[in-house]
């Protein structure tokens, strides 16, 4: 079992899940956490009971609602049906496979992405799956965590395996100080810009570099939540000095003598000097400014003090009259100042930017000021936990005082599937992942920046450069 | 699942980049407790008007491609979320294959543990298979999946590349529950070893 060959943080985590590995490749890989919430369990669900399967590892497994729930006053239950059958559904089904469950009314409740880290389920060094893409977002403590779909979930609860083969490796450097009013959303944002969303096809991107290394777990989390939009299915940062501080005393970490055999373990995981990457990107984190999207794809970003491109620029003409479309989706005009673009909605939140540190920067920014007149502006905690500690801090009376309106847990206006949905046409300064076609509700028009940004366009009024408000 | 083996059909080009799984299906259908039925949703914004009237320009509101069961689709088809609804919704409709010059990798794993065989060609291909796709119902595409080819209207055949194990599964439409469950003492001792090692997991 010896291994000479230098290997990276993903080989070590991959050589060490493997049951068994097939003829051709394919590897039985253990999972070690499986999350899962009401939208991609039912059918998997329904599947082990026709087939009188059961859960392999209930304790290993974790069932929170988040996708559809209402961010208002939850007190008397959904009353949208459909939506209150996939909860009800979720509810039914955690009984009875025994699966570990934080129900709407738990303090604990949040965005899956969220309440995993949060709770210490998360740890360095795992597998983790989800029905959801966004579990990407996990690999920020160290771990190799994917999304896969309903079939994928089914396959995780019956056997806690699943049939792979290795991803390549990709490693993104990120060296130079951050500058001023730049978060770790602009530098995701600056990667994705840079490499494309096929760009990480087929890869697990490894983030390394001192400005990596300078991010809090939050910041880590916002990175790695986004890789799947430049295409990887899983984007991963070595487990520091910063990582085990993060996860000291969660719930559900390991204490006591556990805690320090983990960590001996933890500190074996990083890359080793010399390991290979298939392929390497390096960006200058000092000359990343605050960044914004003004299309439907999350490539499509320019510096928030840039114009709207010419679509004619673009160098085939599939690419041109897909920018053509684009713009006349989002209502955009070639040469436009995005500075000048107004907005109708501002939403932050998600599993993006949902955490405690996202709304500190959400109400520094609003803090003494006022919502634009005609602006809805909403602020969505990623978990009840969020929601309380921002309370605890009086964020949500800045908030609330400055015009915004402060909602219980959930994915909310990252996708619509609740009530909290754009109006077709109604443009949004939002916080979240996606800004593809119809994402935030059907016509909707969405903006991806960060949560200071999203605040500066809720007081502005329209996209806004965050440094001209700083204090 | 159904076996793919032999599909010989219609094919609607459909060549835009990106497209992504809110556009296959929008997640406002995605709140249902079942595999079937999401066809009638698939492309919804592409193939409805706000109002719901069927856009007459789309192509599989378009005779024949109604009855389209092979797509030919542009680069990175399936980017986005996990929803297995997207080739739950493609299924659905009655299409069964995906030809394209890329996929994003969730979408691409998802297609074959339903059924629906997708094939990564080098885009001059993809255009090619979009020029006889639309010369319509006179132009029916056969897909081969035992000899891995793609034989066009007039003859000439196209090869393409599938995973073994994938090509193995689908042609004997295999559940990979089933033939995981084989290998359950492996599981087992895995389990005991790492129980050992790393107990806190």
């Amino acid at each position: 079992m010896a291994e000479t060959r230098p290997r990276t943080l993903f080989d070590k985590i991959w050589d060490s899940h493997v049951v068994e590995r097939l003829p051709d490749g394919t590897c039985l890989l253990y999972i070690d956490r499986h999350l899962v919430h009401e939208v991609t369990s039912p059918q998997a669900f329904e599947g082990l009971r026709l087939a009188g399967r059961r859960v392999r590892r209930p304790e290993a497994t974790f069932a929170v609602a988040d996708h559809n729930v209402p961010t208002s006053d939850r007190s008397s239950g959904i009353e949208e049906p459909e939506s209150r059958i996939q909860v009800e559904t979720l509810e039914r089904n955690v009984a009875e496979f025994g699966v570990s469950y934080f129900p709407l009314t738990d303090a604990r409740q949040g965005i899956v992405h969220i309440v995993g880290p949060e709770q210490g389920i998360s740890q360095p060094g795992m597998t983790i799956v989800c029905g959801d893409s966004h579990t990407s977002t996990h690999g920020a403590l160290g771990a190799l965590a994917f999304g896969i779909g309903t079939s994928e979930v089914e396959h995780v609860l019956a056997t806690q395996t699943l049939l792979q083969k290795p991803a390549k490796n990709m490693l993104v450097r990120v060296d130079g100080a951050l500058p001023f009013g730049c978060t770790a959303k602009d530098i995701i944002l600056a990667i994705i810009g840079r490499i494309g969303t096929a760009g990480g096809t087929g890869h697990v991107i490894e983030y390394a570099g001192e400005a990596i290394r300078a991010l809090d777990m939050a910041g880590r989390m916002t990175i790695c939540n986004m890789s799947i939009e430049a295409g990887a299915r899983a984007g991963l940062i070595a487990p520091d000095a910063t990582t085990f501080a993060y996860l000291k005393g969660r719930p559900y970490a390991p204490a006591g003598e556990a805690w320090e055999r983990a960590l001996a373990w933890w500190k074996t995981l990083p890359s080793d000097p010399g390991a290979a990457y298939d392929t390497t990107v390096a960006l200058d984190a000092a000359a990343i400014v605050p960044l914004v999207t003004w299309g439907t794809s999350p490539e499509d970003v320019v510096p928030v003090t840039g114009t709207v491109p010419d679509p004619d620029d673009e160098p085939t003409a599939a690419r041109r009259a897909a920018k053509r479309r684009m713009l006349d989706y989002m209502g955009l005009t070639p040469g436009q100042r995005i500075e000048d673009i107004a907005v109708d909605v501002v939403f932050i939140g998600s599993c993006t930017n949902g955490r405690i540190e996202d709304i500190r920067a959400a109400a520094a920014v609003a803090k003494g000021r006022k919502v634009a007149p005609g602006v809805r502006a909403m602020v969505v905690p990623g978990s009840g936990l969020v929601r309380r500690a921002a309370e605890a801090e009086g964020l949500d009376r800045i908030l609330i005082e400055a015009g915004f309106e402060w909602r219980e847990a959930g994915c909310s206006m990252c996708l619509g599937m609740n009530p909290d949905q754009l109006k077709p046409g109604q443009r949004c300064a939002s916080t979240s992942n996606r800004n593809f076609e119809g994402r935030q509700g059907p016509g909707g028009r969405t903006h991806l920046m960060s949560p200071a940004m999203a605040a500066a366009a809720a007081v502005t009024g329209r996209l806004a450069d965050v440094r001209g408000l700083a204090r | 699942m159904q076996p793919f083996t032999t599909l010989t059909g219609i094919a609607a080009a459909l060549p835009l980049p990106n497209i992504d799984t809110d556009k296959i299906i929008p997640a406002r259908f995605l709140k249902t407790i079942r595999r079937t039925g999401l066809g009638k949703n698939l492309f919804d914004t592409l193939r409805y008007t706000p109002e719901g009237e069927e856009r007459p320009e789309f192509v599989l509101n378009r005779e024949p491609w109604r009855r389209a069961e092979i797509l030919i689709a542009g680069p990175n088809f399936g980017c986005g979320s996990s929803r297995e609804h997207a080739p739950w919704a493609l299924l659905d409709f009655g299409i069964r294959c995906v030809i394209a010059p890329d996929f994003a990798d969730i979408f691409f794993n998802n297609c074959f543990k339903n059924g629906i065989l997708p094939i990564r060609l080098p885009q001059e291909m993809c255009d090619l298979l979009a020029a006889d796709a639309a010369m319509g119902a006179n132009a029916r595409l056969t897909v081969d999946l035992e000899r891995q080819v793609i034989v066009r209207p007039g003859g000439e055949e196209i090869s393409f590349d599938v995973d073994p194990f994938r090509k193995h599964c689908l042609l004997h439409g295999l559940d990979d529950i089933g033939q995981t469950m084989a290998h359950a003492a492996a599981i087992d001792a895995f389990e005991a070893r790492r129980r050992e090692a790393l107990p806190w997991l």
